[in-house]
């Protein structure tokens, strides 16, 4: 097997073989490092940027729904602290105007009253001032008859006044278009007693 | 032996030839024409979106990237030394699985040469690295003066350790490499001659014997094919060990 021209020790490498052998390592080491790791590197290199890029993004995109929910709900809060605020507002308007409403009612009712309190105290008055005038021409009258009677006779003085009542009876009974002709005797009995008087 | 150091097919194959060609080394070139040949097409068109031979391509990369270079050496420091251990690597893979390409039937790695052309580049490389990284002395007292040990013992430590270091470390991978290569061809040779010898030339029930040395040979191929994958992977390995050790403070 082993021949004369052929190296014997495995382990002991003829010159060529070195040679040859530096060659083809040369090859795979330009090949390799020159071309086929600086080309993968970059393509791995890209493709993770790629995927960082993207999870970046999801990540960005994530956190920009949050932020719009949270603002949501954050308007959402708001929205209904001011429905709340709007309410317990129109709570309290309608309240007080209620009370307004019932003040002024009230106002309104004790004015009407007070109205109504002078219109009879000034009718009463004025039937008052009216009723003086009257009983005071009445008293006149009656007293001017009296006089003009002039006389002390008991009979004719009773005559007087009863005569004196029954036009007042008269006039009391009789209704309010006759007035003027009690007036008018009224009248005619103070001209009578006027009459009277001066003679 | 003669397997291993055919005829010149031309030039010379002497011991002290300068210049010869023989059939080993045109296996060499086969496997170094078909193997790149395949590399630039997974990685000619490489893009983004990975084809079935970019992902394959890439696959093989990332396993030398992280099972061999970072595993060992950790990720920073690793990064320097990828393209030197994916070499090595696809090296020494090719070169080994041309033991069982037919046609080829020996591996390129199965002779001294282009194991020793790795082991002495990967050499200067952690030598150089070393001293790079701790400068010469520094390096020299961290692999040849370990600390922690009586002075004394530095007598038998240090020419140890430099023989470790200069000699043993690549002389261990180029051995360890081209035994199993050779082992294995012989192996195959063996089996496949015997099934040749037997079945052609065996009388009787010897035939039958040809079947099992036929198995065991249809094994050895298998075997050979897992092989020259482990091989490449513990040389590249062990490479990667060896530049750790050059670069860490202390071993």
């Amino acid at each position: 097997m082993i021949t004369a021209e052929t190296p014997s020790n495995p382990f002991i490498p003829a010159p060529f073989e070195i040679i040859w052998s530096l060659v083809f390592v040369a090859i795979f080491a330009v090949f390799i490092i020159k071309y086929l790791m600086p080309k993968m590197t970059a393509i791995l290199d890209e493709r993770a940027a790629k995927i960082e890029g993207g999870l970046e993004l999801a990540d960005k995109a994530q956190a920009e729904a949050a932020e719009a929910r949270a603002e949501t709900e954050r308007q959402l809060a708001a929205a209904r602290r001011e429905a709340a605020g709007i309410r317990e507002e129109a709570n309290s308007d309608a309240s007080q105007i209620v009370t307004e409403a019932k003040t002024k009612a009230q106002s309104e009712a004790t004015r009407i009253a007070e109205n109504a309190q002078r219109q009879i105290e000034a009718a009463r008055k004025s039937a008052v001032v009216s009723l003086r005038a009257d009983v005071g021409a009445l008293a006149a009258e009656l007293a001017s008859r009296i006089v003009g009677e002039s006389l002390a006779d008991d009979a004719r003085q009773s005559r007087v006044i009863d005569r004196f009542l029954d036009e007042l009876d008269e006039t009391m009974t009789a209704p309010a278009g006759e007035q003027p002709a009690a007036e008018a005797a009224g009248g005619a009995a103070q001209t009578a007693g006027a009459r009277e008087s001066e003679a | 032996m003669s397997e291993f150091f055919p005829d010149a097919i031309f030039g010379s194959v002497a011991a002290d030839s300068w210049f010869g060609f023989d059939r080993i080394i045109f296996v060499r070139i086969v496997l170094t024409i078909v193997v790149l040949g395949l590399l630039w097409l997974g990685a000619r068109n490489a893009k983004l979106v990975p084809g079935r031979g970019q992902s394959v391509l890439e696959m093989g990369l990332d396993f030398i990237r992280v099972q061999i270079a970072e595993q060992v050496m950790g990720k920073e420091r690793a990064k320097p030394y990828v393209p030197l251990l994916a070499t090595i690597f696809i090296t020494v893979l090719a070169m080994n699985i041309g033991g069982v390409i037919p046609g080829l039937n020996i591996a390129g790695s199965a002779r001294l040469g282009v194991p020793l052309v790795l082991a002495v580049w990967l050499l200067l490389v952690y030598l150089s690295a070393g001293v790079r990284k701790q400068g010469f002395v520094g390096y020299v007292k961290s692999q040849l003066f370990p600390p922690g040990v009586p002075k004394v013992m530095y007598l038998l430590l240090t020419p140890i350790e430099l023989l470790q270091v200069l000699i043993i470390r690549p002389a261990t991978l180029v051995i360890r490499l081209v035994a199993n290569m050779m082992a294995g061809h012989i192996m195959m040779v063996l089996a496949i001659g015997a099934t040749h010898f037997l079945i052609l030339e065996g009388a009787g029930l010897l035939k039958l014997a040809g079947i099992a040395t036929f198995a065991g040979g249809l094994f050895i191929t298998g075997f050979e094919i897992f092989v020259a994958a482990l091989q490449a992977y513990i040389f590249a390995l062990l490479s990667a060990i060896y530049l750790n050790f050059a670069l860490e403070e202390e071993h």
